[in-house]
């Protein structure tokens, strides 16, 4: 079992209240996923800036100055926002490359959560609530954003262990299921010269996804194609630059509330997280179907 | 009327207040607000009252229900209405998946759609639904009959037993040994009865169903196929 939330903002006089309204809707689904919790967030792009999301288990020691480090290695001026163990870099687009690739060697033990030009993520072991504080994800501001709580079954408790994943650009997927298909799929996707961080069955989805959308899909299309590919049991979130899609396996026993109204469109496990949203009463609301894309694009 | 407000009193002071309720008593209506898509909400009543839901409801809403008549004035979550005994459960919005499920008696009305597994492995409880229902609806269901006004899903009552599923609409597909049968005169009478029972009546009318049921080749023995056990 496993609690995932999202909202898609249409209306962007809310997009200053989008952490608010996902801390709530993620703290909901705490008895869906107490051991760990993580949220992504889409804040919208900064003129010629990317970012990049790093965790560290010694923040005191691995981001000390770890921007002008950075800036040294890169020649262009950094700029850091550390929250907790978690620390957004913001560098060139031009140079996102080159900073990925100096972090290795600047930090060999920082973690990358995500790289993108709009994209942050942030994700712990812990209740919901406490992760949510940690962060101060009640203070985000952003266009959309997917959050998860785990009640892991497949791969160990740890902060890589949970979702959302980050296996592309400004993209990110949370599950709610278990895959049975994930070693073979991992295997192939390295050979196509993908990278795993994890021997989760999540982070395969979200590799799967990536692969395909570096291939030209869209991503209904490669939702699509993962219903094909994908054996097991699923409901996906996933999250683009500007889009947002849902997915369910065709067996479809994970659970999935969807609301949409003229301001937004939401996602729950279950109708409970929803509750607290403006206008729910009068929002469409409705359980996705089984093998059925949906997504929305901006 | 008992108004129950569920946001401040809580779940278990709501249900352990129903539970009370066994044996006689004057409190027979009530009424349970700010639901919030809780779990549980009235679960286990064993009295004949009569409970409005103000709202929509997450896991089990009514579940093992006897007696009591639960109205929901809004959609329920998985499972509402599970292993109902007797009386009614009437929802106005949808419900979701396995609605019904191993119920043994009783009415469940679903104004809107039913998800998956909608009256799975149902044993005597009368099921109907105003919409469609989903994938897999009256799994091994063993007795009780099921009405639907819409559409059915993908296989429609996979190795059934003695339930009656009666679909006014099309159905996706059926599931192993589900066939459809011949409407009789008592099939109509039976259809018509549910249908003014489940507040459909000015919807539809028994003639425009098609009735399904088992082939009975799956689930009885056949003495020629001894050999492979």
């Amino acid at each position: 079992m496993c609690g995932i939330v999202g909202l898609f903002l249409k209306d962007p006089k809310l997009e200053p209240r989008l952490g608010e309204m996902l801390t709530d809707m993620l703290i909901t689904m705490t008895d869906r996923g107490p051991d760990s919790a993580g949220i992504a967030i889409y804040s919208g792009a900064k003129d010629g800036l990317g970012k990049i999301t790093v965790q560290s288990a010694q923040p005191e020691v691995d981001f000390k100055n770890l921007d002008a480090d950075l800036h040294d290695a890169i020649g262009q001026p950094v700029a850091m926002l550390v929250k907790s163990t978690h620390a957004v870099l913001e560098v060139p687009m031009g140079q996102l490359d080159a900073a990925r690739s100096a972090l290795v060697h600047l930090r060999p033990n920082v973690k990358l959560m995500s790289v993108g030009d709009s994209i942050e993520i942030f994700k712990e072991v812990g209740l919901p609530k406490d992760v949510a504080r940690r962060f101060d994800v009640a203070k985000m501001e952003g266009t959309h954003g997917i959050g998860h709580t785990r009640m892991a079954t497949e791969s160990a408790v740890t902060t890589m262990g949970a979702h959302p994943f980050s296996t592309g650009p400004d993209q990110c997927l949370v599950h709610n299921g278990s895959l049975s298909n994930h070693n073979g799929l991992r295997r192939e996707l390295i050979r196509k010269g993908m990278t795993f961080e994890t021997q989760n069955d999540t982070e395969v989805a979200a590799a799967y996804v990536s692969q395909k959308l570096k291939e030209g899909e869209d991503l209904g299309t490669a939702l699509e194609s993962g219903l094909e590919d994908l054996d097991g049991f699923f409901t996906f979130v996933v999250g683009t630059k500007n889009g947002f899609g849902v997915v369910r396996d065709p067996i479809a026993c994970k659970p999935a509330v969807m609301a949409e109204t003229d301001q937004y469109v939401a996602f729950g496990s279950e109708y409970r997280a929803l509750v607290n949203l403006p206008g729910i009463e009068n929002a469409r609301v409705w359980e996705p179907e089984p093998a059925t894309v949906y997504f929305w694009e901006r | 009327m008992q108004s129950f407000d569920l946001g401040k009193e809580g779940l278990r002071a709501l249900n352990s207040s129903l539970h009370a309720l066994r044996g006689q008593t004057n409190m027979t209506a009530w009424e349970v607000i700010n639901p919030k898509g809780a779990h549980a909400i009235a679960a286990g009543v064993d009295a004949p009252v009569d409970i409005t839901v103000r709202g929509s409801t997450g896991y089990y809403c009514a579940g093992m229900n006897k007696q009591a008549t639960i109205r929901i004035k809004g959609s329920a979550g998985p499972g509402v209405a599970e292993n109902m005994m007797s009386g009614a459960v009437i929802i106005d919005g949808d419900a979701s998946q396995y609605a019904g499920a191993t119920g043994r008696g009783g009415l469940l009305v679903i104004k809107g759609n039913a998800s998956s597994r909608c009256g799975i492995s149902m044993k005597g409880i009368d099921i109907v639904v105003h919409g469609n229902i989903g994938h897999m609806s009256c799994f091994m269901a063993q007795s009780g009959n099921v009405v639907v006004l819409g559409n059915a899903g993908e296989s429609l009552g996979d190795s059934l037993y003695e339930a009656r599923i009666f679909v006014r609409g099309t159905v996706k597909s059926l599931g192993a040994d589900c066939i459809e049968k011949e409407m009789r005169d008592e099939h109509f009478a039976l259809v018509e009865d549910l249908l003014r029972r489940g507040e459909a009546d000015t919807k539809a009318k028994p003639e425009e169903f098609r009735r399904y049921g088992s082939a009975r080749k799956l689930y009885n023995f056949n003495i020629d196929n001894a050999a492979a056990y």
